[in-house]
């Protein structure tokens, strides 16, 4: 038993002075994010160069998808041995750990570096609880693009709709034609993310916060909402019989190739056409449809759990100094497909759709909060259900439509 | 006794023979400690867990307090569920039935000495060692309009050709019986087999000599004589019933809409994507008394009633 014990003293004094000696040399950060792609390792790569570069040693836990990552991230926080840092969605996703402390105030970073001020009001507003910051946001993603092919258009002799009447419209001319309109990826969360474009671009930011946000039936019951459900119920007719469950590249590269002229989709869709060899403003162009165009915008955090560890939280503060470091906030980006968190950052470097994204986002009225920040899980979820339902059944009418929104609403309340 | 017939027996008996074969039992007892502590702790601990978050309001994290039956009349107003709950049905009964009927067949046939056995028994179990997920995708792209069977017909010249019910609402939830038939007639196979070929062949000689025509004596004395392979069948593909959730996932994700939507699905997503826990164990409770309600009668039939009536 002696023995015993000696050796988990000795163990322990190791530890000590390791763990102390770690805090002067090297700080070692274990980072747990979903960014498996391609195009995601590539850019998550940058942040652990750049973190390497300033002394640290990066300890890459990727877990492909988000819900088991975040499940994964969530059980080893509640069992007391969390990562450094962790990745989460713009949002809602990390209320709970926030109510039951179990990750960090970053509050004083976000004073002295003015991110409120710096950020868009909806990303700050996404990230603050009980007005201070308990994550770090890295980007902003627009979702809410449409994707388009510009020979495609040109051969058709059209030009890319401005509006969703105008998109109805020349998607029939183009139908004719033998093109497929619109490509989608005919699974519930695009099918979701394709009636949110229509929400945003014909309804209006309005109509979206008080869909998503405040949930009152009153909105649903208006009559543009009825209108702009129609509108959406006759885009079932626009895209091909493959649709149903195709994955979201396979109907990005639909467009990529010439047979389909029009695709909606977040910005990561971009890493498709640069795949693929292919320039934006050349081969495709990227726009946003609707009278004014408003930017439907979400993005990544970081969160960074609670722990007593005084290396761990030096390593977490340098680690916040890394993520929104200018340099690294463009490169990081470019990789990405997203734009920079950071409104004060020049942009020029970056590619025409970026740029777009950019000069949008500079009015504070096209800013609109994704479905993430607005709705929690449940509520979302409810809704995708109506949604692909009145998506894949031709039969049912704007108003049964209406009236499972207005059952969603009550049930996720 | 005669009252006490499904008790333990060593329970009524006294004296010392209850304390001798206690000691010639002890080490069995501590061997199976450690399972039992599984099967108590792991098993039925985390079933009345379950249970026990239906009846709460819990979101992203387990919360104890208690709203009664309120997650299970959400779930049974839920449009998602019901379907679920139909699909299940229909894919268990044509599934089960399906690779029961096939899967004999196909025993029969390799039964009857064909030349190179081996190789039909592989290539009918191969698609068993295959994962739900490779099935899946694979039957997705046989069975998508516009890259599988229909284009390869319609390009051989049948322009009128149509298979399209995997994007077909009504005809979607058959596309994943295909799959599941495919994958699992082999293993059906391979048990009847086995059974076929652990029938006395005197059987057969004496069916002979009285003239009785081959396929009255499968129907009429091989079926019977089967009947533990099969009930072992079913057991196996039930279970896989029940878990049916990758290959909806891999091949049509529930869709187009909701018309291949699943229980176990409608739980997974409740779970971990929704943040609804209350909602998501209240269905698992739902699927557990299901299969309990199903299973108890033939338990009961099975291993309770027999004994009754030997002791």
């Amino acid at each position: 038993m002696s023995m015993k014990t000696r050796v988990s003293a000795y163990t322990l004094s190791v530890a000590l002075i390791w763990s102390s000696g770690a805090l002067a040399q090297q700080m070692k950060a274990e980072v747990l994010h979903w960014w498996t792609s391609a195009g995601e390792s590539a850019s998550v790569k940058v942040f652990a160069d750049q973190f390497t570069k300033a002394g640290g040693t990066w300890v890459d836990n990727a877990i492909a998808g988000g819900a088991n990552a975040r499940t994964a991230g969530i059980n080893r926080m509640v069992g007391g041995n969390p990562p450094t840092m962790m990745q989460f969605n713009t949002g809602k996703q990390f209320d709970e750990l926030v109510s039951n402390d179990l990750v960090r105030d970053v509050d004083t970073f976000a004073k002295a570096n003015k991110w409120r001020e710096i950020m868009p009001k909806p990303i700050v507003d996404a990230t603050v609880r009980e007005s201070k910051f308990y994550a770090v946001p890295v980007n902003i993603h627009g979702q809410n693009w449409m994707f388009y092919n510009t020979k495609v258009f040109a051969d058709a002799g059209l030009e890319p709709p401005k509006t969703f009447p105008e998109l109805i419209a020349s998607g029939e001319k183009l139908k004719a034609k033998g093109i497929i309109p619109i490509a989608l990826g005919g699974q519930p969360n695009w099918e979701h993310n394709l009636f949110r474009a229509v929400v945003v671009g014909h309804g209006g930011a309005e109509m979206f916060r008080q869909l998503y946000g405040t949930r009152k039936p009153d909105v649903v019951k208006t009559p543009k909402f009825k209108e702009t459900v129609e509108i959406f119920g006759k885009m079932r007719g626009l895209v091909d019989p493959g649709s149903p469950g195709r994955n979201w590249n396979d109907a990005t590269a639909l467009v990529i190739t010439n047979k389909a002229a029009m695709h909606f989709n977040g910005d990561w869709a971009k890493g498709e056409f640069i795949a693929a060899g292919q320039t934006a403003g050349k081969e495709y162009g990227c726009t946003v449809v609707g009278q004014e165009p408003k930017l439907v915008i979400g993005g990544d955090v970081f969160v960074f759990p609670e722990t007593k560890d005084k290396a761990a939280l030096a390593t977490q503060e340098k680690l916040i100094q890394v993520l929104l470091d200018p340099t690294t906030q463009i490169e990081f980006n470019k990789k990405k497909g997203s734009i920079p968190v950071r409104m004060d950052v020049d942009v020029s470097s970056m590619d025409v759709c970026a740029q777009k994204a950019h000069t949008i986002l500079e009015n504070p009225a096209n800013q609109v909060e994704s479905m993430e920040i607005l709705s929690p899980p449940n509520f979302s979820g409810a809704m995708q259900d109506a949604v692909t339902q009145y998506w894949n059944n031709p039969n049912m009418s704007a108003d049964a439509f209406i009236e499972k929104i207005v059952a969603a609403m009550r049930d996720a309340a | 006794m005669e009252t006490i017939s499904i008790g333990v027996p060593s329970v009524a008996a006294k004296g010392s023979r209850t304390r001798r074969s206690v000691r010639t039992r002890l080490p069995a007892a501590i061997a199976l400690l450690p399972t039992a502590l599984i099967v108590l702790v792991v098993f039925i601990g985390c079933m009345l867990w379950t249970v026990r978050l239906s009846f709460t309001s819990s979101t992203l994290l387990p919360k104890l307090d208690w709203v009664g039956f309120a997650q299970y009349s959400r779930l049974f107003a839920n449009d998602r569920f019901l379907t679920s709950a139909s699909n299940i049905v229909i894919f268990g009964t044509l599934f089960i039935a399906g690779c029961l009927i096939i899967g004999f067949l196909l025993a029969v046939f390799i039964d009857q000495n064909v030349r190179g056995e081996g190789l039909f028994r592989t290539i009918f179990l191969y698609p068993y060692s295959m994962s739900f997920v490779v099935t899946g995708v694979a039957w997705q792209w046989f069975l998508n309009p516009g890259l599988g069977l229909q284009k390869l017909v319609r390009d051989m010249g049948f322009e009128s050709f149509t298979f399209d019910w995997l994007v077909n609402q009504r005809m979607a939830i058959y596309t994943i019986v295909i799959a599941g038939l495919w994958h699992g007639t082999g293993l059906t196979m391979a048990i009847l087999l086995a059974g076929l070929r652990g029938i006395d062949a005197d059987l057969w000689k004496a069916a002979k000599v009285d003239g009785i025509p081959t396929w009255r004596v499968y129907t009429s004395v091989v079926l019977p004589l089967l009947r533990p392979m099969v009930v072992t069948a079913v057991v196996l593909l039930t279970t896989g019933v029940v878990k049916l959730y990758d290959l909806v996932v891999a091949m049509t994700l529930g869709g187009p809409g909701i018309a291949t939507e699943v229980p176990a699905k409608f739980v997974m997503d409740h779970l971990f994507e929704r943040n609804n826990i209350a909602l998501g164990t209240a269905a698992a409770t739902v699927m557990l008394i299901t299969v309990i309600a199903i299973l108890a009668p033939w338990v009961y039939v099975r291993y309770v009633r027999p004994q009754g009536r030997h002791a």
